[in-house]
């Protein structure tokens, strides 16, 4: 399992790090807005219900340290919280009423 | 100045637990203030954007970062000021003292400090600066330090073309800067009493997540929607359950607590109450997280028994946060459970504004603080879209000028405030420039 994108017991989110796993807010914002409802609400449908168990496993990792296979969990973990949004409020994926305004996160914490 | 004959009608509950002032009213109570409707001509006049620039944005103190940018000798990064047409360089010279310059080179004019795009902000670290053009070279203090065949020039004195140097101060950690030939208050007046008693410590929330908006509105009607709690139950009323709640619905939302300090001014809540409801009252992803749009649920490490000094102002019970709004164009939002949001609202014309957002927290010492984060800042730009969308249509409606004279509520105190402010700058510019 050496070249494994995920710890072995988020195996079955791999199918999701390819066009998950994204390494800055407004690549996560584009993606979102480039995605279907039906493609973010399979991603929430698979991811949601594992954040929990992610969480506790992520926590017993030093943050400033994590093995790669954790940091791409983490990511999909911080693609999560952009796509909840359209999920649990917007049912789809731009906030209403928001026209041509553009408000980007510039600098972010890295991990 | 009649008193205004109608008097608020507060429901009881509310007239209990949010007292106003014994005038009646915060409006009132603020011997500066009326309760006349308002006009938004500074806001759609660009004539009114001509002198706002000259007698507001070059007389007051302007925040343009944090000390921890600078962090070393020669750390240095770039500043762009689009409503003066200027761009400063900020810098920690060798004597650790923060200095700033206009980011020009005094041989040609060519812009000092960029990288591969001329109107994009830089960072970083150096001994000197170069000029791209001819190589003129300045030191961390501006001293002019090179000319490239020197001989060439006529009667040149190197002293005579330091790099034209602004006013610069810092308070807590906060980079000001003025642009008037000679301020009229040193930083620490200027700021006055209510904003120094601030004793927060900054210098611990270093984990910075940065936001920036280029938004097609005056920068004070997208101010005034960042300093009233009078919109959110209904604008951004679906977004969270807490606000859907019939109190807010039905009831609006009153704010505990309003001050003005000078031109400063500042408004306090009692804040979200984040994870203090039942569950039913969060989305799913705020129950994961313990987080929302109040931050992390859970407070941080520098949260103590006692609020630190000048916060809670009021001394209100059930004390949520402080929006404290300084004069012109910068905020800090504390919150209770341990962290601050600066905004700034830079104008660049009449009608448009780039809007900066800012968050810091301590260091996540985990993966569940860091992702109490970053749902914390995600939910910020949920809401601040709506705002953008939203004030884009207020300046177009005002732009119509069909309807010319606005009523501001109490609990829009802090916006009315804000267009007295200015329009008092501005009135006491047109006046000394009349005596000239």
């Amino acid at each position: 399992m050496a070249d494994a994108l995920l710890p072995p017991e988020f195996s079955a989110l791999e199918p999701f790090v390819e066009d998950w796993c994204l390494d800055s807010e407004p690549e996560r914002y584009a993606k979102r807005l480039s995605s279907s409802m039906d493609e973010i609400q399979e991603f929430y449908d698979a991811t949601m219900p594992r954040a929990e168990e992610a969480i506790q496993y992520l926590d017993k990792l030093p943050l400033d340290d994590l093995p790669e296979d954790a940091f791409r969990l983490l990511k999909l973990l911080y693609s999560l919280i952009l796509m909840s949004f359209p999920v649990e409020i917007w049912k789809q994926p731009y906030i209403p009423d928001t026209g041509t305004a553009e408000f980007a996160l510039k600098i972010e914490p890295v991990p | 100045m009649t008193k205004n004959p109608k008097n608020l009608k507060i429901p009881k509950q509310a007239a209990r637990q949010y007292p106003k002032p014994p005038e009646g009213s915060w409006t009132e109570h603020c011997p500066e203030l009326d309760t006349d409707p308002i006009s938004y001509e500074n806001s759609i006049s660009p004539e009114f954007f001509e002198l706002e620039r000259e007698a507001v944005f070059k007389r007051a103190w302007l925040n343009v970062g944090r000390v921890e940018q600078l962090r070393r000798k020669g750390s240095f990064f770039t500043k762009e000021i689009p409503g003066l047409k200027t761009s400063l360089i900020i810098v920690r010279g060798k004597d650790d003292k923060i200095r700033a310059f206009h980011n020009v080179c005094r041989h040609r004019g060519n812009k000092l400090v960029w990288n591969d795009h001329p109107a994009e902000e830089v960072s970083g670290t150096c001994r000197q600066f170069a000029c791209k053009y001819h190589g003129w070279t300045y030191d961390l203090e501006g001293k002019l330090n090179f000319i490239l065949q020197e001989g060439e020039f006529f009667g040149i004195d190197k002293a005579d073309y330091p790099l034209v140097s602004v006013h610069c101060d810092v308070w807590k950690g906060f980079i000001f800067v003025n642009f008037a030939e000679q301020p009229e208050k040193s930083l620490d007046e200027f700021l006055g009493p209510m904003i120094t008693a601030i004793d927060y410590p900054f210098e611990k929330l270093t984990q910075r997540y940065y936001y920036r908006g280029d938004i097609r509105s005056n920068w004070k009607i997208f101010h005034d929607a960042f300093q009233e709690f009078y919109h959110p139950p209904i604008l951004h009323g679906h977004q969270n359950p807490v606000m859907r709640q019939a109190d807010y619905k039905d009831q609006g939302f009153y704010t505990s607590h309003f001050q003005v300090d000078g031109p400063h001014r500042v408004g306090s809540t009692s804040g979200g109450a984040g994870g203090k409801l039942i569950p039913e009252f969060y989305n799913p992803i705020e129950q994961v997280m313990r987080s929302g749009l109040f931050g992390p649920w859970d407070p941080s490490e520098i949260v103590g028994d006692e609020l630190p000094a000048g916060l809670n102002p009021g001394n209100k019970d059930n004390w949520g946060l402080d929006s404290f709004q300084i004069f012109p164009n910068f905020a800090i939002v504390f919150w209770e459970t341990g962290w601050y949001l600066t905004y700034h609202y830079w104008p660049v014309a009449h009608d448009r504004l780039l809007f900066e957002a800012n968050a810091y927290f301590t260091p996540p010492r985990n993966v569940r603080e860091r992702l109490a984060q970053q749902l914390g800042i995600a939910t910020i730009k949920e809401y601040a879209l709506e705002d953008c969308g939203t004030l884009e249509a207020t300046q177009m409606g005002l732009e119509s000028r069909v309807v010319t004279s606005f009523p501001l509520g109490d609990q829009e105190f802090m916006c009315r405030h804000l267009n007295k402010m200015i329009n008092n700058w501005v009135d006491d510019y047109k006046r000394s420039r009349a005596e000239g």
